[in-house]
């Protein structure tokens, strides 16, 4: 009897010419995840059109800009939560656009791979020393 | 290079008359990156600022009132609104509105006329008006 050659089942991925499935639809197109980034962007955008407004007027509203006077303001939780959202936001949205740009322009996996996680890195590691600022403001650590 | 001369060649960026399409979305691109790096650096400065010691404080408010920190802020709030502004036409045209060639120029011309007034307006207003 001929029949598919028998695969074993410590290799049920290979296929019979010698290639993994992964192998074989390599570079073949989109994964078919994509549009959940896509969707996130413009969420985190149109957020964004409302808390950087939000920020340019506020800033326009404070009466000076000395450290006491933007530290009561930002006491105020109605000042603390949207910075606390507006901080969040303008990384989330930096990561997603700056990641459309490397898949744009960076043609090779591997280069592509490290931006994607230079830029991940940076992100959170700056967003999160932001996010740190923020709650020692609110929590009166400030010396 | 070996490139047989009596085939087309494909058309590429540098063939293509620039229109204000062209320069918005290049732009859209360019002041991303200029939020991104710089934005993001000067926010997260901030408010370490805010939250360090007085003297955290006057170095970065020295920074922001020097002539090259003015220049830099007034840079990042065009951008800010030049991106903005461009944004709010990606989203229009994501909802399939706008997409004629005509409206879409206007709309174009429209995010750099916007970008500029608001960024004057609101530079006129910080070191005329306030200081």
């Amino acid at each position: 009897m001929t029949g598919p050659k028998q695969i074993g089942a410590h290799d049920r991925n290979a296929v019979p010419n010698g290639k993994t499935a992964l192998g074989k639809v390599r570079g073949l197109g989109s994964a078919r995840h994509g549009g959940r980034l896509w969707i996130r962007e413009r969420i985190s955008s149109a957020a964004l059109l409302l808390l950087g407004t939000w920020f340019i007027v506020s800033m326009l509203l404070l009466p000076d800009y000395r450290q006491a006077t933007v530290l009561e303001w930002l006491a105020s939780p109605f000042a603390f939560v949207p910075m606390a959202l507006f901080v969040y936001l303008n990384f989330e949205h930096s990561l997603e656009g700056l990641k459309v740009i490397t898949d744009d322009y960076q043609g090779d996996e591997g280069g592509r791979l490290t931006w994607h996680l230079v830029s991940l890195f940076l992100h959170v590691g700056a967003g999160a020393l932001a996010l740190y600022a923020l709650v020692r403001i609110v929590f009166g650590a400030a010396s | 290079m070996a490139r047989n001369t009596a085939r087309p060649l494909s058309p590429h960026l540098t063939v293509w008359k620039w229109g204000p399409h062209m320069v918005t979305s290049i732009l859209h691109r360019a002041t991303g990156i200029a939020l991104s790096v710089a934005g993001l650096a000067l926010l997260t400065w901030w408010l370490l600022a805010l939250a360090g010691s007085g003297s955290a404080y006057a170095d970065f408010s020295a920074a922001a009132s020097h002539p090259l920190g003015i220049f830099v802020l007034i840079g990042l709030s065009w951008s800010f609104f030049q991106h903005t502004l461009s944004g709010v036409r990606h989203l229009i045209m994501d909802i399939g509105a706008g997409l004629e060639i005509k409206t879409n120029k206007k709309m174009a011309y429209a995010t750099w006329a916007g970008a500029a007034v608001l960024t004057v307006a609101l530079w006129g207003y910080l070191l005329l008006v306030r200081a």
